[in-house]
């Protein structure tokens, strides 16, 4: 078939292009503006080179930041994915009360970060928070304001209580695309409740579960908002997750290069780790599928 | 292997069932033979898969007992049916290799590793798989699938009988052909009670030794191929098997004749003033075109060649009567008469069959 050129056809593509350039590409020009050059006030500017980004990486304080958020990342999916699975599992099939849980399931997916952030931050709280004030009316020694380990697992979880409906909820239709007739030819084969979840349930929950992965690992990687609003980073730096540092970097110190060298590779290794997982995970299924 | 008893069973979906209208399954008394090749046939839903989920196991009957050989097993569970099921869907572990599939049934019962791989070996070797042993089941066909899921039911060797729910259904229709084939002489050589559930006549007639026809929430007839279409025991199994179904015409019956519109029909045998709704049925393969003054007046409306033979429409009345001529028979323009083989005629009264006082065919 012989391809007919038409140059016009570009006009077509047009308005999407110049959306993305303002929703995406000059801003981020911007950050690559800023993270090679220094200024000293007035809208002065010298070229800085590469500087930043060294001053980055061999900073402390950044590493420190990236395991903390590399540990909480790991901590939520070992907790969220898990759960939400369990979670489907016991969900009822049909009926009313199917319905019923996928509203509950649905509600804290529909609060507001912030508003998240807030809910904990006073629910926590030893002086008025029911949570708080009843640890400490059992005489359990909890605060998340001052003690490392309370602060962590309150962030944790706040996450758990938020992100979970979402595992949940996609495994849950996952499983809901498995026809009858498995379950009955597990029973017929004997197949235990163990080898009907790993051979059967699993297996067709991969392509949800990949997704759910993957949204959770990119948000939970990003995650700002709800550990702001409840400790502020802190205690110290115990809970100053990445955006967080690097917001103190950029507003709080108005270091705006450094800030912005940092949020390229910050970017850079999100999106890295998506493709790995992503790649590694199709890959998995096109083996198998040969 | 065993016999299977179904002892004044019945099933009704409704916790309370008033009526006869309210049962799914009305009330049946059957055996069904050690080692028999049973289909059962009928329209959707008229209570065959029901009836099919109760042997399993999947249902429990609201009423009657399922025996299997002396063993009572309506309350049983389904995993203590010992039974194996091939369902619409080829049913596989995807993420297991072939082997594996085949392999599960037995594994998860707890059998000797080297039993396990010699009966997987004769199971492969039996459904032609022997050379995709180790490939991963999820990237095969969906005939293959289903051989697989053939497989794993045949694969322990005491089941008491393979279920399948209408398993041809995804199937190529020229895998269709094979597969059949292929159970048919799987049937024969090990012997497994078998029970087939289709609403396909052919996959019935050439699959079962015994069809079991259903309609609505009924057995209506249960017999040979040869019985089921030379002496229907319903009206439905007249309709429902054959290509076209059976002719069946309102007709006054008294002794050897009956009347018809004022047209005397002879019949073979002599029936007894019957009471209720009476019909006649023919065969179309029974029926032929004449030319002469005998018989029902007709005017042929169409002539379809199908191949082996033709088919006639003609117009009696209003209602069509069917005729199969063979390939070669001239169809004579002048033809106004159709004439019945009387043999072959059957009397109907209320939809089912009325044996003839002094019957010189075969009695249902």
């Amino acid at each position: 078939m012989d391809k007919t050129t038409n140059q016009k056809a570009w006009f077509l593509v047009l308005p999407v292009l110049v959306l993305v350039a303002f929703s995406a590409v000059i801003p981020l020009m911007t950050v690559v503006n800023y993270s090679v050059q220094d200024t000293f006030g007035n809208n002065v500017f010298f070229w800085a080179g590469l500087e930043w980004f060294e001053q980055a990486l061999s900073s402390d304080r950044l590493w420190a930041a990236f395991g903390r958020q590399i540990m909480f990342s790991a901590i939520i999916l070992t907790i969220q994915i898990p759960l939400g699975i369990f979670v489907a599992l016991n969900m009822p099939k049909k009926g009313f009360w199917a319905s019923f849980c996928l509203v509950v399931m649905a509600l804290p997916l529909l609060i507001p970060f912030n508003v998240v952030g807030t809910i904990w931050q006073i629910f926590g709280r030893v002086d008025i928070g029911l949570l708080g004030h009843t640890l400490d009316a059992m005489g359990i020694d909890y605060n998340y304001t001052n003690d490392v380990l309370d602060a962590w697992i309150t962030v944790i979880v706040m996450d758990v209580w938020h992100w979970t409906s979402l595992v949940a909820l996609l495994a849950y239709a996952g499983l809901q695309s498995i026809p009858e007739a498995y379950y009955q030819a597990a029973k017929i084969d004997q197949a235990s409740r163990w080898k009907v979840f790993r051979y059967i349930e699993l297996p067709k929950m991969q392509g949800v579960l990949l997704i759910a992965i993957l949204l959770r690992f990119m948000d939970s990687f990003m995650i700002y908002t709800e550990p702001f609003v409840v400790t502020g980073g802190g205690p110290g730096n115990a809970t100053t997750f990445l955006s967080i540092d690097l917001v103190k970097m950029a507003i709080g110190q108005f270091d705006l290069g450094p800030a912005a060298a940092f949020s390229i590779m910050y970017f850079l290794v999100i999106l890295l780790v998506s493709w790995v997982f992503y790649t590694v995970m199709t890959n998995l299924d096109k083996r198998e599928g040969f | 292997m065993a016999k299977i008893t179904l002892s004044n069973l019945a099933h009704s979906y409704l916790p309370n069932p008033k009526s006869e209208a309210d049962y799914a399954l009305k009330e049946m008394d059957h055996v069904w033979d050690d080692g028999g090749a049973y289909a059962l046939l009928g329209a959707s839903g008229c209570g065959k898969s029901t009836l099919l989920n109760i042997i399993s196991g999947l249902l429990h009957p609201s009423e009657g007992r399922v025996l299997f050989g002396d063993e009572d097993v309506t309350d049983a569970p389904t995993a203590q049916r010992n039974i194996a099921q091939v369902f619409q869907f080829p049913v596989v572990y995807d993420t297991m290799s072939v082997r594996e599939n085949l392999a599960f049934p037995l594994k998860n019962r707890g059998a000797k590793p080297a039993y396990v791989a010699e009966r997987v070996q004769t199971i492969a070797r039996m459904i032609g798989m022997e050379d995709v042993l180790d490939r991963k089941a999820r990237g095969l066909t969906a005939d293959a699938k289903q051989k697989i899921s053939l497989g794993r039911g045949m694969v322990r060797e005491d089941v008491n009988a393979i279920l399948f729910d209408e398993p041809l259904t995804v199937i190529d229709p020229h895998m269709k052909w094979e597969l059949r084939t292929q159970l048919k002489s799987l049937h024969r050589e090990f012997g497994h009670t078998m029970i087939y559930v289709t609403h396909d006549q052919t996959e019935a007639l050439t699959f079962a030794d015994k069809v079991v026809v259903m309609h609505d929430g009924r057995v209506v007839q249960m017999g040979t191929p040869e019985e089921l279409f030379e002496t229907p025991a319903h009206t439905f199994v007249g309709y429902f098997i054959g290509s076209p179904g059976m002719n069946l015409l309102d007709a006054e019956v008294r002794g050897k004749t009956a009347h018809i519109e004022g047209v005397e029909i002879p019949l073979e045998a002599t029936y007894t003033a019957p009471q209720g709704r009476t019909q006649i049925g023919v065969r179309p393969e029974f029926a032929s075109l004449s030319t002469g003054h005998q018989g029902l007046p007709v005017t042929v409306t169409r002539v379809e060649d199908v191949g082996r033979h033709r088919i006639v429409r003609a117009d009696f009345l209003g209602q069509e009567i069917n005729i199969i001529a063979s390939e070669g028979a001239e169809i004579a323009a002048d033809a106004t008469r159709v004439i019945f083989d009387p043999a072959r005629v059957n009397v109907y009264v209320d939809d089912w069959r009325l044996s003839p006082e002094t019957a010189q065919g075969k009695a249902a």
